[in-house]
């Protein structure tokens, strides 16, 4: 951990920069923070109840990355993100009653119950969805730059992946299309540290992932993934950049995966001093201390997150399964 | 005879192999010290050591092409792709490359690989994690593909693959790794291209493949209850494919119901019914071939589509019944 400050670009996340973000865009990331720690928890939960036919992978530790990064883009942007990505979708003003219904593959959900935890998407509000296939996104990301750049918008695309994404061949062709044609990506990867058993140090010879960039001729940049400001001004920047048509930006996220990858995990790759020194540095009350929050409010702020999913959990319970008469629907136009 | 479970089958056969020769060694993404994504290698890290257990980054396209060239060079290896929808990304270096290498350089260089992968849905995995690609590969001249539905043929099919001088693909199911069976203690080898006859009848002829060969016996016991008795052929390699078992059953048979968990549309089983309908047991035939397969659609999430969409023991059942009371 000691060596991450090293790696990290000057000046991210620093008071001042605290200080030029609206006060209700900080608010409100304290609060999804909030919420996606209760829907993780929660999904966690019902996954040991017994009510959950499927797979899912938990994004504890990680809500600071997905609650700056959002929260630095506009409403008409585009999202595609991972499987690892409940926490972004919740940042991105996803209804968590719909995501819930969908993780228990209501009819309700967001993809019908035909898609699950790995695929929610909502179009409707440019969220191009998550993705099972590592890396899956990155080329799309091209396409949507593309498109923007074609139709004159000045939207940005996000696209966020991870370390293990990182090592796929697709990572490379993307960054190169987009900053050969100075499309509006931003790519935000999100390095918890470990691609399941594949530990960074392991896969890469390079520590600073962001120096990727310099391959491509973009900027790249490494900031804290657990301070929410740091997060926002990178992406802020990224996207700023991207609507002037500069191009694409490198942004890397260091963070931490507190749970195992998914269910399965006997996390034998890892010491439990090393998880247990990541939640000591939890990014929910570092931020709310940051924030100024006591005790009480952050207690208050955490029930009426606990309730929000609970709310959920009942409205998914309570809404039918898709019908099997209809299970050919959807798959032509 | 000793039980084991079908990934304790595979992991014995990966142990006997490697500690038989040295130009074995498996690579894949957590095949170490995570053991695999379904456990299958867990332990051999320990015996192996990281040189021959080696975990890759996520690199489907480098796994594929770390094994071609290994295999050029005078290794044996053995690649693992975690689900088998993530061989997509490998498919250049196996169907450009590894299959048709040998052929190109005028049959001058071998190729002697396998690669392993889970296939198959059931687990709530869904549309990107729940592919059953084999088809695909059986038609790529230069690859054998093998499928094996038993602990017993795991182990055998998976050594006889590994001493092969051709690329294999090697499909697992995911379904099968918790089953049991018996398997031999000492190394045996099935040879490729063989079917089995896992069930003799004479009512008609079911070919079933992978996890589709155990539902199917299962029809059969209840089915003989009905006094409906079902010969059940088992291909185990799908490339080449044995046919003559097949063509032999249908004879005495006239009836032949092909089962297979893959789309239905391009699926293996329509290459099944064509060598049928092009063999001498076409004029034995007494009812129209038929196909148990998938809907043609990606895999569903929710569990009851996702049931739905693939053949179940009861709809193997129903259809046998169909086409032995002619009802076709
Ligand atoms: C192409 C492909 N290969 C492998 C996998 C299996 N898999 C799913 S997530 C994962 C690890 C991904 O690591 P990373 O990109 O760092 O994201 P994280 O899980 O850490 O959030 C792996 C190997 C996959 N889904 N797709
Ligand atoms: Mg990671």
């Amino acid at each position: 951990m000691s060596d991450l400050n090293n790696r990290l670009s000057p000046a991210a996340g620093t008071d001042a920069a605290l200080r030029e973000i609206k006060p209700e865009i900080l608010e409100r990331m304290l609060e999804q923070m909030m919420t996606i720690r209760a829907f993780e928890e929660k999904a966690e939960e019902l996954y040991a109840l017994g009510k959950v036919h499927g797979t899912m992978h938990l994004s504890i530790g990680q809500e600071a990355t997905a609650v700056g990064a959002s929260n630095a883009l506009r409403e008409t942007d585009y999202l595609l993100n991972h499987h690892r990505g409940h926490g972004h979708l919740i940042a991105w003003g996803s209804d968590v009653n719909k995501m819930m219904a969908e993780f228990l593959g209501k009819e309700t959900g967001y993809c019908r119950g035909r898609g699950g935890s790995m695929h929610i998407a909502d179009v409707s509000k440019n969220n191009l969805g998550a993705n099972g296939i590592v890396a899956g996104g990155l080329p799309l990301a091209v396409g949507v730059g593309l498109s923007i750049k074609m139709r004159k918008t000045d939207q940005v695309v996000m696209v966020i992946f991870g370390d293990g994404a990182t090592n796929e061949g697709a990572f490379h062709e993307s960054l190169n299309m987009a900053s050969i044609w100075d499309l509006p990506v931003v790519y935000l990867l999100e390095n918890n540290q470990y691609a399941m058993s594949m530990s960074v140090k392991r896969a890469f010879k390079i520590e600073r992932l962001s120096d990727r960039a310099c391959a491509y001729g973009i900027p790249g940049v490494t900031v804290d993934g657990n301070d929410p400001i740091a997060v926002y001004q990178a992406v802020s920047e990224a996207a700023e950049r991207a609507r002037r048509r500069e191009g694409p930006t490198l942004v890397e996220s260091v963070t931490y995966r507190w749970r195992g990858h998914s269910k399965s995990d006997r996390q034998a790759y890892r010491t439990r001093e090393e998880v247990k020194e990541w939640m000591a540095r939890d990014p929910i009350p570092t931020f709310g201390a940051r924030l100024g929050k006591s005790e009480e409010e952050m207690a208050r702020l955490r029930a009426e997150a606990v309730k929000r999913i609970e709310e959920a959990v009942a409205f998914a319970e309570a809404s039918p399964e898709p019908d099997v008469s209809t299970i050919e629907d959807g798959v032509y136009a | 005879m000793r039980e084991i479970t079908y990934a304790e089958a595979v992991r014995e056969a990966l142990r006997q192999a490697m500690e038989a020769d040295d130009r074995v060694f498996l690579i894949g993404e957590d095949v170490g010290v995570y053991g695999g994504a379904f456990g299958v290698s867990a332990g051999l890290v320990d015996q192996f050591g990281t040189e021959r257990i080696i975990d890759t980054p996520i690199s489907e396209a480098g796994i594929a092409g770390a094994i071609t060239g290994a295999a050029m060079t005078g290794m044996r290896p053995v690649g693992e792709i975690q689900f088998m929808d993530f061989v997509t990304l490998s498919m250049e270096q196996l169907v450009l490359q590894a299959a048709k290498i040998r052929y190109m350089f005028g049959g001058k260089a071998t190729v002697p690989f396998v690669l392993r992968m889970p296939g198959g849905a059931g687990t709530g995995a869904a549309a990107q994690h729940s592919e059953s690609l084999e088809s695909w590969f059986v038609h790529v001249p230069g690859l054998k593909v093998v499928a094996p539905s038993t602990p017993y043929d795991a182990k055998g099919l998976l050594l006889a693959a590994i001493q092969d001088d051709n690329p294999v693909i090697f499909v697992e199911h995911k379904l099968l790794y918790k089953q049991k069976g018996p398997v031999p203690e000492e190394m045996y080898t099935i040879p490729l291209g063989q079917s089995n006859v896992v069930r003799q009848g004479q009512h008609l002829t079911v070919v079933a493949t992978s996890v589709m060969v155990s539902r199917a016996l299962e029809a059969g016991k209840q089915l003989a209850e009905e006094g409906i008795e079902l010969e059940v052929i088992d291909p185990r390699t799908l490339k080449p494919m044995d046919c003559g078992p097949i063509v032999e059953s249908v004879k005495k048979t006239g009836r032949l119901l092909v089962v297979h968990e893959a789309v239905r549309t391009g699926g293996f089983g329509g290459e099944i019914v064509a060598s049928v309908a092009e063999s001498e047991a076409f004029d034995y035939l007494e009812a129209p071939i038929r196909r148990l397969a998938a809907r043609d659609i990606p895999v569903p999430y929710n569990k009851k589509l996702e049931a739905a969409m693939i053949p179940q023991i009861e709809d193997i059942v129903a259809e046998a019944r169909r086409l032995v009371k002619g009802e076709y």
